[in-house]
């Protein structure tokens, strides 16, 4: 057993057990350590954008920059800005210009990209290609597969009653879908241990040092 | 002014970058790259002040009207307050070097920061444990169906399944790369409209909610 | 109250109490459980391996808070170091959250131990934050410096060689996002679908499952899954002689397995008990 003489990773232990004192009950402990974790966040966020994007991307070209033609970031400077009108009762309504700009540009430029990623490479990948039977099994996998997609799709069809095919074909979307669920609550399962798993390394190694 | 002419705004902005990422003239391609790389991101650098001024009002409301816990906005501040300092106290003269050795930006976020969030985020295995137990029951053929496959899943994605039964692991990735795979990609492909849709309704106008009441 | 009321009925802090030693006993007396690689981990590992001589870089986002550490960390200290080991230049980027930057730089402090011969600025660069999400991606495929303007540190990127010389997409190998969001799905759109640069994922185990129909497009060209996945990279690390350090994913594994038993010992029992409480209670 080799503990720690470093103050910061027992800072960090206390701050550990402090968080996992929850687990017996709610407590000042835990209180203050959630806290001072949302102020931190805050802070290192604020630090972050400072020095790795308003200096390089809007002082030193505005402020150090040479070309002309740099004062034309002054424009989205001033949309930017009109953000700031949500600290004025009277004036926040300024803040739509640079809201409505900014999420009809991104809005407009994701559209034929998420046709391309989500439908048409989707809908190749589901289609029956000659590749995909070079062996029966193979074969049969892929035509499980392709059952899936459609089922799946036709139980998410609201439009009509699922009755007669659609609903049969409903019913064995169901079926996939309950594999699906079962699968992700599985890995949901592991995901969540491993962050546990992750904070007992850092007590028995890097603080106690009980494991090497 | 306050309702109309932000809709138009984004019908023309929306419209505009639809049509750019069909047209390759280098006009479009130089307004595309003026677009992306720097309005844009000069105005999102803005939307920051959003979070802040959340987290501002909602603590010093709290300190203000002295409800149950006031002392813990307190404490959030505290941490704000520290955070800034070791970002940018090694400016202070006389104090550089000390908040360097003693407030070290890179310390507080590796042994504050990080085993905070880390530690907040590992309860849930305690009460995902306890949920096992308690909630997940096979009441119903389809939840007999998820459990099953859920144990399956568990048991073949690490090491121990693999020394009970050699082809478990391989049971395991058939099961994510074709039934769970298919029902993945119906899921995502109803998604994908649904997203093309609300986009489509943002730029036409017809989805106003983020531009908030007037 | 019969056997089974009262065990339903249990304090969960006793349930805390024994998956907490689930977790704790195999951390100090390992199993030594060997690791098994699938297919997602291979394809993306032999990719990765195949840029060496190349004169690609990989770019290697940090997409991910400390909220999913212990997941994600030891996937990009693996992919470090295995660009590192092979000479392959890398371009670790800080992501697109704040919080990854301190990630990242944990990630290369980690990595670089083993390797006293890389230089900063030829065999790899660090990027720091910049906010847009979507736009930065996009940004990335006009230029890296157009983008950032800067790295980390505040070096301005025309006088680094690596970022010299790779300045957009097409002289990108492979963008390996780590992240436990949909982030991976975001540059699979503006990266691969708009640029063509190929994409590779380490995902939480939460969202892996999701993201199998991208693995059958080959819109991924690979997939590490959760901690299991950061330990089959570590395991491949290993098995071509490349320095693996503490192997934090593959020591956890052990754990992994225990508590997993345990909760499907649980779900048995949890479920042995309501049937057993629901026949008395109908025949009653």
């Amino acid at each position: 057993m080799h503990i720690s003489t470093n103050p910061w990773v027992w800072i960090a232990a206390i701050l550990t057990l402090a968080i996992y004192s929850f687990l017996y009950k709610d407590n000042p402990f835990y209180k203050f350590a959630e806290h001072l974790f949302m102020g931190l966040g805050i802070g290192y966020g604020a630090v972050i954008l400072w020095y790795n994007s308003i200096i390089p991307r809007l002082w030193n070209p505005l402020a150090h920059g040479t070309s002309p033609s740099r004062f034309y970031l002054l424009i989205p400077v001033a949309l930017g800005l009109l953000a700031l009108s949500i600290f004025s009762r009277r004036y926040s309504w300024l803040i739509k210009y640079p809201l409505a700009f900014y999420m009809g540009a991104v809005t407009g430029f994701s559209v034929p990209v998420s046709f391309e990623a989500y439908i048409f490479e989707q809908a190749q990948g589901t289609i029956l290609k000659h590749s995909m039977f070079s062996n029966p099994w193979l074969g049969i996998s892929n035509i499980i597969m392709f059952i899936g997609v459609i089922t799946t799709i036709t139980y998410f069809y609201f439009s009509k009653h699922h009755k007669g095919l659609l609903g049969k074909s409903a019913r064995v979307g169901i079926v996939y879908i309950m594999l699906a669920f079962g699968a992700s609550f599985g890995y949901t399962v592991m995901a969540r241990i491993s962050l546990l798993i992750g904070r007992m390394q850092f007590l028995l190694h890097d603080w106690l040092g009980i494991i090497k | 002014m306050r309702r109309t002419f932000p809709l138009v705004i984004a019908f023309i902005m929306g419209f505009v970058m639809m049509i750019q990422y069909f047209i390759p003239h280098p006009i479009s391609q130089k307004f595309y790259k003026i677009m992306v790389q720097q309005w844009l991101i000069i105005i999102s650098i803005f939307f920051y002040v959003f979070a802040w001024r959340s987290f501002g009002l909602y603590h010093i409301n709290k300190i203000k009207r002295r409800k149950e816990g006031w002392w813990a906005s307190v404490v959030a501040f505290v941490g704000v307050f520290f955070m800034l300092l070791a970002g940018f106290g090694d400016r202070i003269p006389g104090f550089g070097n000390f908040i360097v050795k003693y407030f070290n930006f890179d310390d507080l976020y590796n042994y504050m920061f990080a085993p905070l969030q880390a530690t907040m985020f590992s309860l849930l295995a305690f009460f995902i444990a306890s949920a096992a137990f308690r909630a997940f029951k096979a009441r119903t053929l389809e939840a007999t169906l998820l459990l099953v496959t859920a144990t399956i899943v568990m048991l073949g994605r690490v090491p121990l399944g693999a020394s009970l039964w050699k082809g478990l692991p391989e049971v395991v990735e058939w099961i994510l790369m074709y039934p769970n795979m298919a029902a993945q990609r119906g899921i995502m492909i109803g998604v994908g409209l649904g997203m093309i849709a609300t986009s489509l309704k943002i730029i036409l106008g017809i989805e106003r909610s983020y531009l908030g009441g007037d | 109250m019969g056997f089974w009321d009262r065990f339903l009925k249990i304090d969960r802090r006793w349930i805390f109490l024994v998956v907490w030693i689930a977790v704790v006993i195999p951390l100090i007396k390992p199993l030594g459980l060997p690791t098994h690689i699938t297919p997602p981990v291979q394809k993306l590992y032999d990719f990765i391996d195949d840029l060496q001589g190349e004169e690609k870089a990989v770019l290697l986002s940090f997409d991910f808070d400390p909220s999913t550490m212990p997941e994600l960390l030891p996937m990009g200290v693996a992919i470090i170091r295995h660009c590192f080991a092979k000479k392959i230049p890398i371009i670790v980027y800080g992501g697109l959250y704040p919080q990854g930057v301190g990630m990242a730089k944990m990630a290369i402090d980690m990595a670089k131990t083993d390797f006293p011969d890389i230089v900063y600025g030829r065999d790899y660069v660090f990027l720091g934050y910049v906010p847009g999400v979507s736009l930065v991606i996009l940004s990335i495929g006009e230029s890296i410096q157009g983008t950032f303007g800067n790295d980390y540190f505040g070096n301005r990127l025309d006088t680094l060689p690596l970022t010299m010389s790779v300045d957009n997409y097409e002289k990108i190998g492979i963008v390996v996002d780590l992240s436990g969001s949909s982030i991976p799905a975001a540059w699979i759109n503006y990266a691969y679908q708009r640029y063509g640069c190929r994409i590779g994922c380490g995902t939480t185990a939460v969202s892996a499952a999701q993201y199998y129909p991208y693995l059958q497009t080959g819109q991924f060209v690979g997939m590490l899954g959760g901690l299991k996945g950061a330990a089959e990279y570590e395991e491949l690390l290993e098995r071509n002689g490349i320095p693996t350090g503490r192997r934090e994913a593959t020591i956890g594994m052990d754990a992994q397995s225990v508590v997993h038993l345990l909760i499907i010992l649980l779900i048995i029992l949890g479920n042995i008990g309501f049937f057993y409480v629901r026949r008395r209670e109908r025949r009653v």
